[in-house]
Order: structure tokens, then sequence, then C-alpha cells
């Protein structure tokens, strides 16, 4: 295997870890603050995709169509903050998993009843097409590194909000003690609720950047969810800076073990056996990263105990 | 109100009448609806041992489903072949017989429940929701990218499993093996949940500092329970598959983990026989709803979304009271 190969992989690996922090750090922050463990969130997830494949099939712009997912996201998310989510605050856990799971099959079952059971296509814009080169004379897709750089000025803006601004020190001050901000006259339902369609409009936002890679189909946010609890396990729940670091360490674990490791087991085993070996293993490979860190850190990198 | 026992009894004889009703009106397809039922029941039983009574709300019981499910596969497909499962060092060979792929599959759920256990039990909470998820979902994608079992596409077995004196193929002797083994589950869970270790799980599922206190090793009690809970629902994915002739990664995916929960929590959470009103409540809102509308699935979630926020302690709550000294 070649260095560009290589670099070509650690790029990818960068762009799926970046997705991946916009869906893990909206569900973090939603059980940081309120305590909550959402499995709708891939359902935001596939609506901002849905909304931007719609818009952008309606007015042809991509960039409406990223602003239409958010705006999508968010006003689905705050919807569903309003009349269910509310509810579960004080209920348990199972109760949470519950609501929230007959919400995916709401959304799945409504999104297909509405649009199909086709896929539908978002195209990368015209001027984010083709490849860039790179130093060392590295050719990349545009696309990707536009994504990547989307989802680290992500990181970054979102780190500034939490430490920075007003809202950012009740989230904060929501996390440690959410009575006593009550009770110091914060409008708690009010912060909830924003927080809340804050993580819907990033799972949203993702969910249209990664629509126009692969398709725009039902079910799409599920596999994306399940990655991003994996990411929060090993980054430890309710911490940005872990669902960063595991969004990233996720999302290079997978793309390289993917491509390298039938490479490796192709170095003692024959062509054919390596690769069915090393794919089999390549996809479980995030799932025994995430059992070595539960084995040293039950409470993720980042996490308190 | 009536009591608890009352329904239970009730539900028992239900299960007793209606197919013995399909078989007088010769009504095959109802009889393979209680059947499934029934093994979805079980496969609820298993869990609810976890989930109601040890408050460990795994989301990744569909890996014991689907453990069990392909434990079947694999026997039955190479007995169906003709060919060794091992040849060295000691040959091993795959079998159709019912009892042996049941003990199979109980031992190999139970030993993946023991690992699988022994790593999310570290954790606690939502911490242990997820990782169960997790550790479940990694098998689904494991099955689909292993092609010796027949990967995506999963395995079919053209002849059920023989049971010895019975005609397998026969619904509604199939529907009696999985309907005793049903029985025998229930009965025998109900004698662990009496016992002083299903006392000390309950009481460590309440307090568990308390629980600590006393003396009780919760970590090892939770995982024995884990393990038990596992075996049970792999015995229902062997069933299960039986039923179908015909295993696939589905069985590992994370719908079934949320299906056999929704069971529960139809049912009644903690309650013996939760899962099996659940279950049959579910085969019939699928085979109605079904019928009525192809999206058949946004009932499904608003009955369950009313359930979870408005019907506290499921369908056995609102028929039977609180007997003293019960869950939670």
């Amino acid at each position: 295997m070649n260095m560009l190969l290589l670099i070509e992989q650690i790029l990818n690996g960068l762009q799926f870890g970046v997705m991946l922090f916009l869906m893990a750090a909206g569900l973090t922050l939603i059980f940081g603050v309120m305590g909550l463990i959402n499995l709708a969130h891939g359902s935001l997830y596939m609506i901002g995709a849905f909304a931007a494949a719609a818009v952008a099939g309606w007015s042809g712009s991509f960039l409406l169509a990223l602003i239409a997912s958010m705006a999508a996201a968010a006003m689905v998310g705050a919807l569903i903050e309003l009349t269910v989510i509310r509810r579960l605050y004080d209920r348990d856990h199972l109760e949470q998993v519950l609501a929230t799971f007959a919400l995916i099959l709401i959304f799945s079952e409504g999104t297909r009843w509405i649009f199909g059971s086709f896929p539908l296509f978002l195209n990368i814009p015209e001027y984010l097409k083709g490849t860039v080169i790179l130093p060392g004379g590295i050719e990349y897709s545009l696309y990707r590194l536009t994504i990547i750089g989307i989802g680290l000025a992500v990181a970054v803006g979102l780190f500034l909000l939490i430490s920075k601004t007003r809202v950012g020190m009740r989230i904060r001050a929501g996390e440690n003690d959410r009575e006593m901000i009550g009770a110091l006259g914060v409008d708690i339902s009010v912060l909830y609720t924003l927080v809340f369609a804050l993580g819907a409009a990033l799972a949203g936002l993702s969910g249209a950047l990664v629509g126009a890679i692969q398709s725009v189909e039902v079910g799409m946010g599920e596999p994306v969810l399940i990655l991003a609890f994996v990411v929060i396990v090993i980054g430890g729940i309710g911490s940005i800076k872990g669902a960063l670091a595991g969004a990233l360490l996720v999302g290079l674990t997978d793309t390289l073990g993917r491509t390298m490791l039938p490479v490796v087991f192709g170095t003692f085993m024959d062509a054919s056996s390596a690769t069915t070996v090393g794919s089999a293993l390549a996809s479980m490979l995030i799932y025994i990263l995430m059992a070595g860190v539960l084995i040293f850190k039950p409470t993720g990198l980042f996490g308190s105990s | 109100m009536l009591r608890e026992r009352t329904v239970n009894m009730i539900v028992l004889l239900l299960l007793l009448v209606v197919p013995a009703y399909a078989l007088i009106t010769d009504e095959p397809f109802t009889i393979t609806l209680a059947t499934r039922a029934v093994i979805l029941a079980l496969a609820g039983v298993g869990l609810n041992l976890a989930l109601g009574q040890g408050g460990l709300v795994s989301f990744g019981h569909a890996a014991f489903f689907g453990m069990g499910g392909y434990a079947m596969g694999i026997l039955a497909s190479h007995a169906q072949n003709y060919t060794p499962i091992l040849e060295s060092p000691f040959l091993i060979e795959g079998t159709n017989s019912m009892p042996v792929i049941w003990l199979v599959a109980i031992i190999a759920s139970a030993l993946l429940a023991l690992l699988i256990g022994a790593l999310s039990l570290r954790t606690s909470g939502v911490y242990f929701i997820m990782v169960t998820l997790a550790f479940g979902q990694m098998f689904y994608y494991f099955t689909i990218s292993w092609p010796a079992y027949g990967g995506e596409d999963g395995l079919s077995i053209y002849v059920r499993n023989q049971f010895p004196g019975l005609n397998t193929l026969d619904p509604i002797q199939f529907y009696g093996i999985c309907f005793v083994l049903l029985c025998a589950v229930l009965f025998l869970v109900d004698r662990l949940n009496k016992s002083p270790f299903g006392l000390a799980l309950n009481g460590a599922h309440q307090n568990e500092e308390r629980a600590r206190t006393v003396g009780i090793n919760v970590y090892r009690l939770r995982l024995v329970a884990f393990v038990i809970s596992g075996a049970i629902t792999g015995l229902a994915g062997a069933l299960f598959a039986d039923l179908n002739r015909f295993v696939s990664p589905t069985m590992f995916s994370w719908h079934i983990s949320g299906e056999i929960m929704i069971f529960i929590i139809l049912g009644g959470v903690g309650r013996l026989f939760g899962p099996v009103v659940g279950a049959a409540l579910y085969i019939l809102l699928e085979h109605f709803l079904g019928g009525l509308s192809e999206y058949w699935f946004i009932y499904l979630g608003a009955i369950l979304l009313g359930v979870v926020l408005f019907a506290k302690g499921g369908i056995i709550g609102k028929l039977a009271k609180r007997e003293v000294g019960h869950g939670k």
C-alpha cells in the first residue's frame, strides 16, 4: 500500500469522523443538559437529508438546501421537544428509549409515506465537484474536503458557543445543576427547547452533507445513530471534547480498518480468505475499540465518573 | 380489578383455546401466528428477567436471539448438506434434532451473554443501554460480512428440524412444542424470581447501595441474571428460526431488540406474563393494522408512545392490581 493511498484514507476517515461528530455533539449535549437518551436523533438526520433533497430539487441551490436541512431538523426537533420529549425528562431511561424508539417508527414510516420507498438523490453542486491537489501532490475530493472544513468549523463554533457566550454558560450551568439555574431565574424549559433544536440542526446538517455522497433514504439515520452512540461511549457522555475525540477515533479506525486489515491479513493468508477475514473483522473493529475503552475507562475517555 | 394470577391464567387459557379453535376451523395460518406470538413471548420473558427484575435495560438482546437462530441455522445446514462442521481435531457433525439444537443455542447465547454482560455491566444507566446496543449491532455487521453462512442473504433450511415422536411440520404440533417450552420457562423464571437470587436481584434494582451494604456482590448477581436472560432469548431465537426455516442477519438487527422491549412495556414491566401479553398484542396489531395500512408502523409508534406516556404498567398494570412484594 502506498503512502498516497494511506493519506487519502486518513482524510476519508477524518471526513467520516467529523460527520459523526455533528451527530454525537447533539446527542451528548442533549444527554448532558437534559439527561435524555434520544434515539430519534437519527430521524432528525434523515429529516435533514430529505429536506435538503427536496429543497435542492425545487430551487437548484445547494446552499439553500443546507439551510433548509438545518431549519427543518431544528423545527421538527423543537416540535417533538415541546410535545413529547419534555414529558420524558423525569422518566427513567427505559421509558425514554421506548418513547424515542416510537418516534423513529413514526418518522421513518411517515417519511416513507410522503416520499415513497425509493431513495432520493442530492447532487454535489458544480463548484464543489472534482478534486483538489493538496501539498505533497495528493489528489482529494473537494467536496469531502469541504465537509471536513464545515465539521471543524462547527466544532470550533460549538466550543466558542459553550465557553464564551451567555447561552453557553447557561448550558454548562444546566449540566451541573438543573434545579439551581431554574431557581436563579433562568427559564429552563426555553433553554431545553433551544439545546434540543440546536442538536437537531447539527444532525440535520450532517444528514444533508452525507446525503450528497450517499443516497437519501428512509432508515439512513439508524446506522449513524448507533455509531454516534459508540462515539459518545468512547468519548464520555456529556463531553463535547470527548465527542470530537471519539468521533475522529471511530472515523479513522473504521475507515483505516476497512482498507488496511485485508492487506495486513494478506501478508500471511491467501488473498480471498484475507479479504473475507479482514473485512469481517473490520466491521467489528470499532466495537472492539469500544470494548477496550470500557475495560480501561468505563466512563469514557473524557467522562467524569 | 382482577388479581394478577387470574389475568395470567386467562392468558394461558387463551393461548390454548385460540389454536385449538383454529385447528377445528382448519385455519393453519392462525396457528402460525399464535406460534410466532409464543416464541416472541419467550424472547420477551428472557429480556424481562434482566430488564424487569434486574433493571438492566439491555438494548442488545437481538444478539442472543440471533445467536440462537444461527446456532440452529449452522447445525441444520450442515446436517442438510451432509457436511461436518469440523473435521479436525475432532469430528463435529450438524444435526437436525431440536433438543440438541436447543441445547447448543442455549449454551452459545449464554456464553455470548457472559462476554457482553461482563463488559457492559462495568457501566450503568444510559451507558449500559448504548453499549449493549452497540454490541448487538456488532454481530449484525459481522454476520453480514461473513460469507460462510449466507452473509447478507441468510440461510434457508428446507425441512423443519425433528423432535422425537412428533411431526414438527404439522403446525399444531410445533405450536405445542413452543407452548410447552414457554410454560416451562415461565415456571422456571417464576421460581427464580421468588428465590433468594431473584429477591437479591430485585433488591439491587431498587437500591444498589443497600444491596451492596448487606454483602451482595451486585456485579456477579447481575451477570448471572444477564446470562440466564440471554440464554432464554437464545432459545427463542432457535425456535423462531425453526418456525421460519430461515435465518438472516435481520435477527441481529436492533429493531429486534427494540421489539422485544416493546413486548415488555406493552404488557407491563417486571410482570411475569407481561411479555406474553405484549407479544400477543404485538402480533394482533401487526396482523390487523398491517392489513389496514402498509404504513402500520406509524400506528404502532403512536400506540407505543401513548402507552409509555400515559399508561404506566402496561396492559397487565391496567387489568390487575399490584400484588404485595412484587416488582418495584
